[in-house]
């Protein structure tokens, strides 16, 4: 970094760094809140009593919000975070609008309690991830748009002729979020907290699945592949691996994610040609999301002696592994063979969350660990001990969780389909759960882990941050105009 | 489809394919052109683009992965041919011929063949002598867990509002004849809603009568005007002693074998709001040899074919009308109660619970609930 000059017209401009500060914080706030929602379902599934016989504790109010608080507060807080870093570093200019900025910030804020608020009180579109009603789904449309000024903003600003790779997926994530996010929810409001959604039947299932997988390919795939585009070849000291492999796989896996979402309604009354179709884009899309994979991982070679020292490479180098991991298991899932077995049991709550915890969060984490100190003018975290610990606590409890859900899921898958040779069903559907509970019991322990190492970072975090002073950067000029 | 749409759908798929081809095709082109910026690298890659971001983020333009394009040529490959093959071109149905309906319609055919075939053997045979046959009985276990379990349990021990079936109380009658006809033609128990006839007073006498006859404890007074009550109001169904009727399926009140609850609340609530309680008609759905093993299985489950039901003069055992019996009242009844009955099963019909801590309850908490003995 030494030999950038800093900009010399007259005034000297610093990047806006305040609103990447509220949101990096918010995004480890919002994640212990969304894993300690997600431990307590988990909980319930052994013990049901736990919801004490009160409403707003059952298990279908507070599973969407745990849905929700992971995926849009932690995820969401996560990608404005680096998103509104990385854009301001790759273009080397301060942010369009800071007013803007600050509205993005407090608006998903609002969004974020007002969900907490309804969802446990069964204000719910009953769509699955787009559970929010009406008035909220419009303040995230409006956020969002403001989200894209702000960011498409700074890019037709940028000082530097090339947009950088993690741009490019920033981008057709906001986009895209902005397509999915309004055409699922178009609906006729009865009231201020109920309205009904203006698809009927198969078209509004094909609606809502063409919108809930694109918001794993766009959202968790995409978002978190900017996320990494940026951090893991500067956390590495490496150039990125390859320019054309970016750009085949960018390419590729925008075009053909859209396509998968009917493999989530196979063997239903979607017609058989949409079905097919969304198995077989699945399947294209296996080389595609790769090529991710590829670009990161081989980003490290040459520095792959760094791992045994920096728990920050740790964290992105497994996140890389697991999203593999998770992209190869999905297209294997949208087969329609695999998916008569797979479909409905805990085969895909252990699919998403090898997703979940090993890709988006691990990912995000490995990135806030980058970014916080240099957000609060520190070298490094406050202990990088705790964040080792953190590491090996966290994949330790992902891998329990995704291990018992794998044999939970394809025992249940056989169990329900198991005949006798008299043509009768050989079990009912609670004996398949009865033999389901010592996996919910390990996969309860996971998520404890997993969360325990969340409460670590909260307090590395809180230490790195307590007495730091926010520190001003000045922009860099571009090596190149 | 029309035929325009299915053109689209058929068309866009192919474009959508051929562009990934041509891209990965544009992308592989060796083109170390002469502009490129550095040579080789130490390690042995290839140039960089030139670009940098942010002080140092550089990119290699390393060449794909071959075994990487080659994957991607696999799927691309695997995806053609499984559209020619399979329904996924719009209206082109695929030269396998295959649907879901067919493959659905196939398995399905597949197990309902084998199970003909042994039903076929059972079903000229009585229900009493299906009963003590062990290998049809585990048939019938498996019959039942296909289409009963999801109410009374796959124990079949029930749950709250929905009898037992393994002990030795009937609403209806236990004889094989009566519980074919339960299961063919469906029972209907309605226990009707007394609330507004009683009162709120009156509903806890009645209820505390109740409650005393299964030798609960509940006030004097009480259970002296409910008495009353009960003789006008009650006899007709559940006789004049509280025995109930099993033609009218009218449950026994005098046991300790509660569908819904023993405890005064429970009580209060039952003859406050009434019971709806339904057993579907099974004969049109199964069939008869199903519906006649499922017969047999429910005899065994209660210690197998013995003398007709429990108590009381019951009239007509098995023949009765069934559709018009169940016409009749009576709801609650049959077995056990639902402390071991794991499921909420029934409820919302709980939440009629909020009625009885309306305003004057003064004493009945002591009173009621547990019945001491039995």
């Amino acid at each position: 970094m030494s030999n950038i000059s800093q900009a010399t017209e007259g005034v000297v401009t610093h990047y806006n760094d305040k609103v990447v500060r509220q949101f990096a914080i918010m995004t480890v706030v919002w994640g212990i809140v969304g894993m300690a929602v997600g431990v307590f379902i988990a909980a319930q599934l052994m013990f049901p009593a736990l919801n004490f016989d009160i409403p707003w504790l059952t298990y279908s109010r507070l599973r969407p919000l745990h849905t929700n608080a992971v995926i849009f507060a932690f995820g969401g807080c996560a990608l404005f975070a680096t998103s509104y870093y990385v854009v301001q570093r790759t273009c080397h200019t301060r942010l369009f609008s800071d007013r803007l900025a600050a509205f993005t910030f407090w608006g998903w804020q609002l969004v974020i309690v007002l969900a907490a608020i309804t969802l446990p009180l069964g204000i719910t579109q009953s769509k699955e991830y787009a559970e929010l009603e009406w008035p909220i789904d419009l303040l995230i449309a409006v956020v969002w748009v403001a989200y894209a000024v702000v960011f498409f903003g700074t890019i037709v600003k940028r000082k530097i002729k090339h947009i950088y790779v993690a741009n490019w997926f920033f981008a057709a994530f906001i986009i895209t979020i902005a397509v999915l996010h309004i055409v699922n929810n178009i609906a006729l409001p009865v009231s201020l907290t109920k309205s009904y959604v203006v698809y009927s039947g198969v078209v509004d299932a094909m609606v809502q699945w063409w919108y809930g997988h694109n918001a794993v390919g766009f959202f968790l795939t995409a978002g978190f592949l900017g996320m990494m585009y940026y951090f893991v070849p500067k956390q590495a000291g490496r150039p990125i691996y390859s320019y054309r492999l970016s750009i085949v796989h960018f390419w590729a896996l925008i075009s053909i994610y859209m396509w998968a979402g009917p493999h989530h309604l196979h063997y239903t009354t979607l017609p058989d040609w949409a079905q097919s179709l969304g198995m077989v884009f699945s399947l294209i899309l296996l080389a595609p999301s790769w090529g991710g994979m590829i670009n990161g991982l081989m980003t490290l070679s040459g520095a792959w002696h760094k791992l045994r020292t920096d728990p920050i490479l740790k964290f992105l180098v497994v996140a890389l592994s697991f999203y593999g991991m998770s992209t190869f298991e999905g297209p294997m899932m949208s087969i329609k063979t695999v998916n008569a077995l797979s479909h409905y049991t805990d085969w895909t709550v252990g699919h998403v969350h090898s997703g979940a915890l090993g890709w988006v969060a691990f990912i995000t984490i490995g990135s806030l660990y980058a970014l916080i100190p240099k957000l609060f003018g520190r070298s490094q975290m406050w202990s990088v001990k705790l964040m080792e610990a953190h590491f090996w606590i966290a994949t330790v409890g992902i891998v329990l969780y995704v291990t018992s859900m794998w044999i939970a899921g394809v025992m249940q898958g056989l169990m329900w389909r198991a005949t006798n040779d008299d043509g009768t069903l050989t079990y009912t559907f609670v004996e398949a759960l009865k033999s389901t509970y010592p996996y919910y019991g390990i996969r309860l322990l996971g998520g404890v882990l997993y969360l325990a190492g969340m409460a670590i970072m909260a307090v590395n975090v809180w230490k790195t941050v307590r007495d730091a002073k926010p520190v001003e950067v000045p922009v860099a000029a571009p090596v190149h105009a | 489809m029309t035929s325009q749409a299915s053109l689209f759908v058929a068309v866009f798929t192919i474009v959508n394919i051929a562009a990934c081809l041509w891209l990965m095709w544009w992308t592989a082109k060796d083109r170390s052109t002469p502009g490129a910026k550095q040579a080789t690298q130490t390690d042995g890659s290839v140039e960089k683009t030139g670009h940098v971001w942010d002080g140092d983020l550089e990119e290699y333009n390393n060449p794909l992965p071959r075994w990487w394009l080659g994957l991607f040529i696999i799927t691309v490959v695997f995806g053609a041919a499984y559209l020619v093959l399979f329904p996924g071109l719009g209206n082109f149905s695929g030269l396998r011929g295959w649907s879901q309906v067919s493959q659905y319609e196939q398995q399905l055919a597949q197990a309902q063949e084998k199970l003909e075939t042994r039903l076929a053997a059972l079903k000229d045979r009585s229900i009493e002598d299906l009963a003590r046959d062990s290998s049809a009985m585990a048939t019938a276990k498996n019959l039942f867990g296909a289409n009963c379990s999801t109410c009374h349990g796959s124990d079949a021990r029930g749950a709250r509002g929905f009898p037992n079936l393994t002990d030795d109380d009937w609403l209806y009658g236990g004889d094989p004849d009566t519980i074919y006809q339960t299961i063919a033609y469906g029972r209907r128990g309605i226990m009707p809603a007394l609330g507004s006839v009683l009162g709120e007073r009156g509903v806890n006498e009645v209820a505390s009568y109740v409650v005393s006859l299964s030798g609960g404890k509940a006030p004097e007074d009480w259970v002296a005007a409910g008495k009353q009550h009960f003789e006008t109001l009650c006899v007709a169904c559940h006789g004049p002693d509280g025995r109930g009727n099993q033609a009218l399926g009218a449950p026994n009140l005098t046991d300790d074998v509660w569908l819904y609850g023993r405890d005064f609340d429970t009580i209060r609530a039952t003859i406050m709001n009434g019971r709806d309680n339904q057993m579907p008609a099974h004969l049109e759905l199964l069939g008869e040899a199903r519906v006649k093993l499922l017969a047999a299985y429910v005899l065994s489950l209660s210690g197998g074919p013995k003398k007709n039901a429990s108590p009381q003069d019951q009239n007509v055992p098995a023949d009765v009308e069934q559709s018009a019996v169940s016409g009749a009242t009576s709801t609650a009844p049959a077995e056990r109660e639902s402390d071991d009955a794991q499921h909420p099963a029934a409820a919302d019909s709980d939440g009629q619970h909020a009625a009885p801590s309306l305003a004057f309850n003064p004493q009945p908490s002591d009173p009621s609930p547990e019945p001491s003995s039995s």
